[in-house]
């Protein structure tokens, strides 16, 4: 590689890579701001902010798009710059209609660290979107068109995810961003818009404050469980750096809230993991269906019902950790405490905007009783915590409760890509072979980064081909690859978001490939660190097992299992503020 | 001699707007590596003040159509397209289909080549020459980043040539040893005499206004370029001044409205600008706005026209500008 020599503001860099100038102003620490730029899509150049000035070179350019060359000097803090930047920022004021205190972005919102940055705190013009609509797709997501400054991020990672849900209609200034009119095409919710938008224009359905209302009800218990891959997330939330291990203060923290008892959605992972990796067994051994689809992703088997229904058949029918943990509570837990399943009120803190359509979904309700209640995701709850002044970075660490807070490593590593089929690995060779694995890591399923990983494991003889998808955009291929070979895999496991649950739609923001790998690190260090590292050793639910499932034939899997039907485009509302959709539970007895 | 040397001995420069020299171009396509290559004559001509494209596709057809093939030719690419103006595809394309149709089978060079008369399904923008690759993929119609440049990544990623109309007729003329440095000069506005008219390159705007009898008695001044795009000349400065960009000159009276012919070109580019980019979409909606305040802040004006020249992502934006400072400096002066 040839070096090339820059000059940036005066001081001179010598550098081998052929990066944006944004790129090497970030790595030298020279801070360049950004709105429509995410290191995950192609740059759009369509924002300006970051220009800078490059001798020779007539206008100010955008240090998004243009690459290092050799000679270039570079300014990215001159007067002609800021009068850019401050004059875009004053646009993207007339545009963006500040709300912020319904904003769960407004604590690391990067407009207003700007504004205070270049001085542009009082607008100059009136906001010209404040009669735009809102669309909420299946009253989940919600497209804030009056904030939207049409950077387009939100429409390139729904392409990524293969889905292309949104769309940019009309021209110049007359341009919105909304849902897809086409028929055919439907969210899968998974929220990747949310994480992708710049200006928080796109936001999930709040139910933060609904929660806090259960809460202040005495007649309720109100449980909060929560999911694998918050621990390493929410600490961000707070100024704490990226995959740091936060299990102990997370627990706090939510008690704090008020919650009755903290439950883990770990332990509702160890049964997932024995549910499915019974099924898988008894496909291979009696020779059913394969390859067997995980759904531990709701979005994933949302879009396998609306556009591979022919897929259903290979589909586990195990629930989600999350759906198994709430009907374990409501149905085991709820007899132990001697309380009627509907006093007891199941809140889910999850890393995913399509868990809020999961909780909606009626087939999986136990007789008419929904086994979540709510679910908030990672940003919610750090905003809950926020209201309540709780600050996870000085709270002393405190113990999930008893009897569905133990968890086994397996169940640690079902936030990151690979995790769920690594777990079931586990279980299913001892289920297979009645022997315990020597080495319980299968190190080739692993990888945040990777979009497909295919690998070869070998159960006693048997050589079993698995894959892992890691973002749904790359799903066809693998679809296209069993349609052509219908034994090419047995067991593939898919995960909507890039990196697995981690960096889900409902994690705390930014995201980028970088912190997904710190993410994920961390909970592989949880996995190594746990004395149990198999799911079907985890003595809480063995206990469960043998207490209660056991006893009654057929209830494990009346509780724990599930199906899937095809399904039509779910309902998008369209509706304009004032008149603000208030959001309310449907369907639910509560 | 081949036609690439002749080009450059004749010296001759795109005519869409940028005069960007056309031998250059061409070799740069020519070199470029790519299975595929296509030309592109753009016949696309939005600006209100511009019409001479129209007027070579109706009265010189066969030129256009010699031009795109000797092109074709000289960069070896097996396909065109005769990009169109909406009404001038439905007036034309049956005699263009027909001519080229004749010209290739009389060439007889081989029966792989093609050439597609294509009609431009958006308006102004599609002129911008990254836009129309996107319209004939059939694409959101607007700018694309550069570089990458057509030259070396256009029509379906493979190296695209893309000329104005008028640059293939004057291939042709160069070609047929007729060329005598000329340009088709689109006149309008106030004058006696409207009309395209073929003078040399390099005239001055008095020449042109003299030459054609179109000299106003008048206190007058010109917008030259595309008429709304362009810079402006007062009278005095017209003695010195030459004709650039796509060759139109628009003559205004001080009888009229200043304030119309700022609100025209608001109008023009703010309903036909794409939305892309923040300082030219949000620029001339606030330009708009302003403009239609009883008292009118040029300041701020001003300070919306720099950073819309400064950063906007093509060329609409980044010379748009330039027509507006000089109206507001030499005409309002303010």
């Amino acid at each position: 590689m040839p070096k090339i020599n820059v000059q940036i503001n005066g001081k001179r860099y010598t550098t081998e890579k052929e990066v944006s100038i944004l790129k090497f102003c970030q790595e030298i620490g020279v801070e360049i701001p950004t709105l429509c730029f995410h290191p995950d899509i192609k740059f759009h150049a369509n924002c300006k902010l970051c220009v800078v000035e490059i001798e020779g070179w007539p206008r100010l350019n955008p240090a998004c798009a243009i690459k290092l060359q050799e000679g270039m000097k570079i300014q990215t803090d001159t007067d002609r710059v800021h009068r850019t930047r401050r004059m875009i920022l004053q646009y993207v004021f007339g545009e963006h209609v500040t709300d912020c205190k319904d904003c769960l972005r407004s604590n690391n919102c990067k407009l207003r660290k700007y504004a205070k940055q270049y001085k542009v705190e009082k607008p100059i013009f009136k906001p010209r979107k404040k009669n735009r609509p809102l669309y909420t797709c299946g009253n989940t997501i919600t497209f804030d068109t009056r904030k939207c400054i049409e950077c387009r991020n939100c429409i390139d990672v729904c392409r990524k995810q293969g889905i292309g849900f949104i769309n940019l209609e009309r021209k110049g200034y007359r341009s919105t961003v909304k849902p897809h009119d086409e028929p055919k095409n439907d969210c899968i919710y998974c929220g990747q818009c949310i994480n992708h938008c710049p200006v928080g224009a796109i936001h999930s359905r709040k139910e933060f404050d609904c929660v806090m209302d259960e809460i202040k009800n005495k007649d309720k218990i109100v449980v909060c469980q929560i999911a694998p891959s918050i621990r390493v997330s929410i600490g961000e939330e707070f100024g704490i750096p990226h995959g740091q291990i936060m299990t102990g203060q997370l627990v706090a923290g939510v008690k704090k809230l008020g919650f009755d008892k903290v439950f883990d959605v770990q332990t509702g992972a160890d049964f997932t993991t024995i549910e499915e990796a019974k099924e898988f067994v008894d496909r291979l051994q009696n020779n059913k269906i394969l390859p067997m689809f995980t759904t531990c992703c709701p979005a994933w088997y949302k879009y396998v019902e609306q556009k591979h229904p022919e897929l259903i058949p290979n589909c586990t029918t195990a629930r989600s950790p999350n759906m198994m943990n709430g009907a374990i509570i409501k149905e085991y837990y709820s007899k132990l405490i001697n309380v009627p399943r509907e006093k007891i009120c199941v809140v889910a803190v999850m890393p995913c905007t399509a868990k809020k359509f999961e909780v909606e979904r009626r087939e999986l309700d136990i007789d008419g009783v929904p086994p979540v209640d709510y679910v908030i995701t990672t940003r919610e709850l750090a905003h809950m915590m926020r209201l309540s002044r709780i600050d996870l970075s000085k709270i002393n660490e405190e113990n999930f409760d008893s009897p569905i807070g133990e968890s086994t490593g397996a169940s640690a590593i079902y936030g990151a890509s690979g995790g769920v089929m690594e777990s079931a690995l586990r279980t299913a060779y001892f289920l297979a072979t009645g022997k315990e694995l020597k080495d319980v890591n299968f190190k080739q399923v692993r990888g945040s980064l990777k979009g497909i990983k295919r690998a070869t494991v070998e159960i006693e003889g048997t050589e079993l081909r698995v894959a892992v998808v890691n973002g749904l955009g790359n799903t066809e291929e693998i679809i296209a690859e069993i349609k052509q070979d219908p034994e090419a895999y047995h067991y593939i496991e898919v995960m909507t978001c890039p990196g697995g649950c981690i960096a889900g739609g409902g994690q705390p923001l930014p995201v980028n490939d970088e912190i997904r790998k710190k993410r994920a690190e961390a909970l592989y260090q949880i996995d190594t660190k746990k004395k149990i590292r198999v799911a079907h050793q985890n003595p809480e639910v063995k206990k469960v097992y043998q207490d209660f499932f056991d006893k009654s034939p057929g209830l494990a899997h009346r509780i724990l299992h599930t199906h899937y039907e095809p399904r039509s485009k779910s309902e998008v509302e369209m509706y304009t503020c004032p008149i603000m959709k208030k959001f309310t539970k449907k369907n639910s007895n509560l | 001699m081949d036609i690439i040397r002749k080009i450059t001995k004749a010296n001759l420069c795109g005519r869409g707007g940028a005069a960007f020299p056309t031998a250059k171009k061409w070799k740069m396509v020519k070199e470029a590596k790519g299975e595929k290559k296509y030309v592109i004559a753009n016949g696309s001509e939005g600006e209100p003040g511009v019409f001479k494209d129209t007027y070579i596709v109706e009265k010189y057809p066969e030129k256009l159509i010699k031009g795109v093939l000797l092109a074709m030719e000289a960069v070896g690419a097996q396909n065109a397209y005769l990009y169109l103006r909406a009404d001038l595809y439905e007036k034309h394309k049956k005699n263009l289909r027909e001519i080229i149709q004749e010209k290739i089978l009389r060439q007889a060079q081989n029966d792989t080549i093609k050439i597609t008369v294509f009609r431009e399904d958006g308006k102004y923008l599609n002129g911008e020459e990254t836009t129309l690759l996107n319209s004939i993929e059939r694409k959101r119609s607007e700018p694309r980043y550069k570089p990458p440049y057509p030259t070396e990544c256009g029509l379906w990623g493979c190296p695209t040539l893309v000329n104005n109309v008028e640059t293939f007729y004057q291939v042709a003329q160069i070609a047929d040893d007729n060329y005598k440095n000329q340009r088709f000069y689109s006149i309008s506005g106030k004058v006696q005499n409207e009309g395209v008219f073929e003078l040399e390159v390099d005239l001055t705007v008095d020449q042109v206004l003299k030459k054609t009898k179109n000299y106003p008695e008048r206190a007058f001044f010109v917008q030259t370029g595309g008429g709304a795009h362009g810079f402006i000349y007062t009278k005095d400065e017209c003695k010195n001044a030459l004709l650039q960009g796509a060759g139109a000159l628009v003559v205004h009276d001080y009888q009229e409205d200043p304030l119309e012919i700022l609100k025209f070109w608001t109008e023009f580019f703010l309903l036909r600008n794409c939305g892309q980019c923040i300082p030219c979409r949000e620029g001339f909606y606030r330009i708009n706005q302003l403009l239609k305040q009883d008292e009118i802040d040029y300041e701020l004006i001003k300070e919306i026209l720099y950073v819309m020249a400064d950063a906007s992502y093509c060329g609409l934006g980044q010379f748009a500008p330039e027509g507006y400072l000089d109206f507001i400096k030499k005409i309002l002066k303010r």
